[in-house]
């Protein structure tokens, strides 16, 4: 057998967090009636931010021999990567909801400006030596065949990102706040005149997705590839937008599109490696392709796809009065 | 109390201000950027803007790149603000650039060594017919399934730039290359290279200099010396555009369909006619201007062939307000970002990706500023109406 079930299990979930934690980022975002085009320059921001972060660290403890320094390097990293992203995300808020610009023009405006940037702030750092993130579970659990990698073997992140599905899933279907959240999306004119503070609550739920988005690069750097590529999250953000379609606006069926695209991902890695009779352009293109045919099968039921989506997606909002 | 009243329609004055003002924003922002890398932000927006077109030594090198980098970004702009104008987004230009790129080099490579004349204009047509179907992916999907036209577009470009890795490497690598990765050159090679009419050793300039119009080879400051076909193409497509805008029945269509798009369809503008002839004439101009360049100044496919003009084209046509002429002016001041980041990485070391982050700040500030043409600024307490 060419492929490992197993570990292809295990690659799939590692693969799919990057997009997941992003997508499910968009996903509050759009339900609070804003469309942000920028999640890839967000998650790029995270990648770069979180991973020069954890390599300064490092070289610092490393230094000056501090041992418990060194072990934090990468939640900082993490911190930092989420940080980076929700400033650069802050433009997008500035520029959409208080200068009422465009946000498809200014989301696209926020991934080329992110993808330069990043690059700018990654020169020098490309291979550069990152303490390795230690895995929260006992190595005993780890060790449980089958069973053990699985389910027991992921990172903190990876464990964070699924149970802000359920997270997510919960606030907006079960609180106050969701309820308000998805107010200000499907009619924001409605919600304002209701009282509530429709621009507060965008910015806050942009915020969000910027750092949700630059959690998910910083794992990608720090965690997935432990390296700073220019240009590495190679449309994972694009993939994430297109996620939130695919899902519908609910958590848990992003939850199943970003395993789709990580069991994808993974498969053809595994394929390429394994050299199989299949042309390694395909296999390269695989995950987008499959996106796109997912995406397509989505929403060519008009009735189904306009469904859950927010009402006022995308459009401007001001105030009269 | 700072309040933002709507105008009942957009101000012209600002809407031709701000681009002005956009860039000047942009020169303070990217000075502060350069000295936050320790350089000396007034030498470095000097070297940008000004030393490629009157530095006594680089302007002789660098002025004839401006038009040679402007061609394309200036064809694939024209193409987006089509689409643009009719709220039917195209971001995947990059994509169709390759795959316009790719199959006119095809083309002119299926037939080597032959030397024909009709070569040329047949890789012509191919680049527009592959840049035109790669569009037409997401058109008809849009059209036909409902699906998001932003993101298949885009994700498109992954695939064509697969596509693009497997050709270099594989079905369109120079047998005669010792298994090096990228193509046969087709700008070395009579038949398939992108001629260059004005050439300081071509015929026109000699005939020039025989009668005694040019002395040194060069005419018209040297900007179109090594001008190639598809420079000219863009200003073709330029003067296109702005015919169809102001004087055709289409031109205003897509203007109605973007404006107000129910009031196009009453009017009897088909929105799926609408999307595939957009999203169609984007991708052949996008593909044309591909073709352009590996038979010109690319010379060759090349696994990292392309160089983002796809993405550029956004910034390029919005700064040119989707106006054609507007496109023309902030395709050559984007092609001098380009050139004058090249310089200043030359003389000052400034990283590269320095160059697009500033050009990504520049479409911010554009952005930012669209508020003072859409909004009046009131400052004071709202008056009792």
């Amino acid at each position: 057998m060419i492929v490992d079930p197993v570990t292809l299990i295990v690659a799939l979930i590692t693969i799919s967090t990057p997009v997941l934690l992003a997508a499910l980022g968009e996903l509050v975002v759009e339900k609070s009636g804003v469309l942000n085009l920028g999640v890839e320059g967000m998650m790029i921001m995270g990648a770069v931010c979180g991973f020069v972060t954890a390599n300064e660290v490092h070289g610092y403890a490393t230094l000056h021999e501090i041992v418990w320094l060194d072990r934090l390097a990468p939640t900082l990293a993490f911190l930092a990567g989420m940080a980076g992203a929700a400033v650069l995300s802050l433009i997008f808020a500035f520029l959409t909801q208080f200068l009422m610009s465009n946000q498809v023009a200014t989301g696209l405006a926020l991934t080329l400006f992110g993808l330069g940037l990043a690059a700018l702030i990654g020169v020098g750092y490309e291979g550069q030596p990152i303490p390795e993130v230690a895995k929260p579970l006992p190595a005993a659990l780890r060790e449980i065949p089958v069973v053990g990698p699985i389910l027991f073997s992921h990172d903190f992140v990876t464990y964070l990102a699924i149970f802000a599905v359920f997270a997510i899933w919960y606030v907006l279907r079960h609180t106050r706040i969701g309820l308000v959240l998805r107010a200000v999306g499907e009619s924001h004119d409605a919600a304002h005149a209701l009282g509530y503070k429709v621009v507060r609550i965008r910015v806050v739920a942009i915020l969000f997705g910027g750092a949700m988005a630059g959690l998910g690069g910083a794992f990608l750097s720090v965690v997935y590839v432990e390296n700073w590529v220019q240009g590495m999250t190679a449309g994972a953000g694009w993939i994430a937008l297109a996620l939130v379609v695919f899902a519908a606006w609910k958590p848990g069926r992003v939850l199943f599109g970003a395993w789709l695209f990580g069991g994808i991902a993974a498969l053809q890695l595994r394929l390429q490696a394994a050299e199989v009779g299949v042309p390694v352009a395909l296999l390269d293109a695989s995950p987008y392709l499959v996106t796109i045919i997912v995406l397509v099968v989505m929403s060519s039921n008009r009735a189904r796809a306009a469904l859950n989506a927010p009402a006022a997606l995308g459009k401007t909002f001001h105030a009269s009065g | 109390m700072i309040r933002l009243e709507k105008r009942p329609t957009p101000s012209r004055a600002w809407s031709l201000g701000t681009p002005v003002l956009a860039v000047l924003l942009t020169m303070i922002a990217g000075g502060a950027m350069f000295a936050a890398l320790g350089q000396d932000p007034f030498e470095t927006i000097r070297i940008i803007f000004w030393d490629p077109l009157f530095h006594e030594r680089f302007a002789a090198f660098s002025r004839p790149q401006l038009l040679v980098k402007a061609g394309p970004l200036i064809l694939i702009a024209i193409g987006l603000s089509f689409g643009f104008r009719a709220g039917i987004w195209n971001i995947g230009a990059e994509g169709q650039y390759i795959v316009g790129a790719l199959s006119g080099a095809a083309f002119g490579l299926a037939f080597y060594p032959s030397e024909s004349v009709l070569l040329f204009p047949g890789m012509i047509l191919a680049g527009i017919l592959g840049g035109l179907l790669w569009a037409m992916i997401p058109a008809v999907l849009k059209v036909f399934a409902n699906t998001n036209e932003i993101l298949v577009s885009l994700l498109l470009v992954y695939v064509a730039e697969a596509m693009l890795a497997s050709a270099a490497t594989g079905w369109l690598r120079n047998p005669d290359g010792q298994g090096f990765p990228g193509s046969r050159n087709l700008a070395r090679h009579p038949g398939t290279d992108n001629p260059v009419p004005l050439d300081p050793g071509g015929k026109i300039v000699g005939f020039l200099e025989r009668i005694g119009l040019v002395s040194d080879g060069r005419i018209l400051g040297g900007f179109f010396t090594d001008a190639h076909v598809g420079i000219y193409a863009a200003f073709i497509a330029v003067i296109a555009a702005y015919v169809l805008f102001q004087k055709h029945m289409f031109g205003y269509q897509i203007k109605l369909a973007g404006q107000a798009p129910r009031a196009a369809r009453f009017s009897g503008v088909n929105p799926g006619r609408m999307v595939l002839l957009c999203l169609g004439i984007s991708g052949a101009l996008a593909g044309a201007a591909g073709l352009f360049e590996v038979s010109g100044p690319a010379g060759q496919i090349t696994i990292d062939f392309n160089a983002g003009y796809g993405f550029t084209a956004i910034i390029v046509a919005f700064l040119g307000r989707l106006h054609p002429i507007g496109i023309l002016f902030a395709g050559l001041l984007m092609a001098l970002t380009y050139i004058g980041g090249e310089l200043a990485q030359l003389m000052l070391q400034v990283p590269a990706p320095a160059i697009q982050a500033f050009q990504g700040m520049l479409l911010f500030f554009l952005l930012a500023l669209d508020v003072l043409s859409n909004y009046r600024i009131r400052i004071g307490r709202a008056a009792a109406a």
